[in-house]
């Protein structure tokens, strides 16, 4: 992959568009979210429900865009436009990149 | 700054959209609801008052192709701008919510400059749409704009069952000669804003105003329980409404006035007569020349509401009628059974 984790100017546009003070609660908010929609889509993925694991992908690549997290959304959004994968590597995957995405986004923040 | 007085909804089940679109909205100035999905998003949109909805599509319990079926068939809410906002991807998704209604799409991430440009564009549309609506109100009945919006603007008509109600002034040139014309016109305007009252009060139509006279229609353009008995009921407010008047009047030293009042029932043919450029809603139809004449005759036989047998049979029991037997009026071949309706 050559995206990076965290697309900067991405990120500062919404910093200067919304404020950074606001983007502190947003990133709250998705962090909070983002784990459950993950889960949700392991939920999914196991029990083999299309259209639940579509929605999950759905909001996570949306949720990401947002806060230049191109990498982690363009994973999300290969979810969303295809079938439900056969083994986990793709959602092993994706949790791993969300973990990258924190990181950087609360250094980000935080720096 | 934009207009505060805008209030917006936005509808997204995803919390980090609803909170990133409030934030967007509420920063170029609009007053801004959030709401979970597309059920308490319409329930939200039926109770309170909203000038443009942000909509999601995926959304749980009602997505936002649900919402938009809804608000189409609603004659209160299809009129409401719809901006869709989605990550869905795919034309064909776009242009399913432009046929189901929406104004406009923006694909997530929403970008801020383009929010601005549609919201505020749409809002102008609304605002444009509702100074029309206002316009075609003024001017019509709130039933005939409701009709002229439900069905659109064609010259033509269909049969409908109604009653019919003719209503003037007793001497009313004397009474404008005898005084200043600003006198006048105001006294003409507070009759017909008591008369407005009374008769819509019961579900009719104001449909025609010819000096002192007028002529309102039961049952059309949208069709009502009970007709006759609206009419009657109407009329008996008006005299009431104007004996009211009259009392402020004598305090003032002025005369009173009275009013005659006839009712006919039937089938009539009802619809826009006129041309492209200038029409009005109208009735035509024997009961409609009946109406007249019957309110023609309140001055014969002095009697403040005079009605016909069809409108007097459809009343079945009703107190306080009197039959004043068969009369032949001025052109007419046959004899028409009149009743007299009392004044509470």
């Amino acid at each position: 992959m050559s995206a990076p984790t965290i697309d900067i100017a991405t990120f500062k546009e919404l910093q200067d568009s919304t404020g950074a003070d606001f983007v502190v609660e947003l990133l709250d908010a998705y962090f909070e979210e983002l784990p459950q929609m993950l889960a949700e889509l392991r939920t999914a993925h196991n029990s083999g429900a299309l259209e639940p694991f579509r929605r999950a992908a759905h909001s996570i690549k949306s949720n990401s865009y947002t806060f230049g997290a191109l990498t982690l959304g363009g994973m999300a959004r290969e979810l969303e436009l295809g079938e439900i994968p056969k083994d986990a590597a793709a959602l092993d995957a994706l949790e791993a990149e969300y973990a990258r995405v924190v990181a950087a986004l609360k250094e980000l923040t935080h720096g | 700054m934009a207009d505060a007085n805008f209030r917006l909804l936005v509808a997204d089940d995803n919390k980090v959209n609803r909170l990133l679109m409030t934030r967007s909205l509420e920063l170029l100035g609009y007053r801004v609801a959030t709401a979970e999905n597309g059920r308490i998003a319409l329930e939200m949109l039926r109770n309170e008052s909203f000038d443009l909805l942000l909509l999601d599509m995926a959304m749980p319990e009602m997505d936002g192709f649900q919402v938009l079926e809804q608000l189409c068939a609603d004659l209160r809410l299809r009129d409401l701008p719809v901006i869709v906002t989605s990550a869905l991807e795919g034309l064909d998704n776009v242009v399913r919510c432009i046929e189901l209604g929406a104004d406009d799409y923006l694909h997530k991430p929403v970008n801020p400059v383009l929010l601005k440009a549609r919201v505020g564009s749409s809002l102008e549309k609304k605002r444009l749409r509702d100074q029309t609506k206002e316009l075609v109100k003024r001017f019509a009945t709130t039933e005939v704009a409701q009709d002229l919006q439900q069905s659109g603007f064609a010259l033509g008509g269909r049969h409908v069952q109604g009653t019919v109600m003719f209503a003037d002034i007793r001497g009313f040139t004397t009474i404008a000669e005898s005084q200043p014309p600003d006198e006048t016109i105001e006294l003409l305007n507070t009759y017909y804003m008591l008369m407005f009252d009374a008769i819509s009060g019961q579900g009719g139509v104001v449909n025609q105003m010819i000096g002192d006279g007028l002529m309102a229609i039961f049952g059309a353009p949208l069709p009502l329980a009970d007709p006759p008995l609206a009419a009657v009921k109407a009329a008996q407010e008006m005299i009431e409404l104007i004996d009211l008047l009259n009392a402020e009047r004598s305090s003032q030293g002025k005369a009173p006035i009275a009013i005659g009042i006839g009712i006919a029932t039937g089938q009539m043919i009802a619809g826009y007569a006129g041309t492209q450029a200038r029409a009005t809603y109208t009735c035509i139809g024997d009961a409609v020349n009946q109406a007249a004449r019957l309110e023609a005759h309140t001055k014969v036989v002095q009697l403040p509401i005079l009605i016909d047998g069809a409108t007097h049979a459809a009343l079945g029991v009703f107190p306080g009628t009197t039959p004043l037997g068969p009369v032949q009026f001025k052109g007419k071949s046959v004899f028409v059974d009149v009743f007299s309706v009392d004044t509470k």
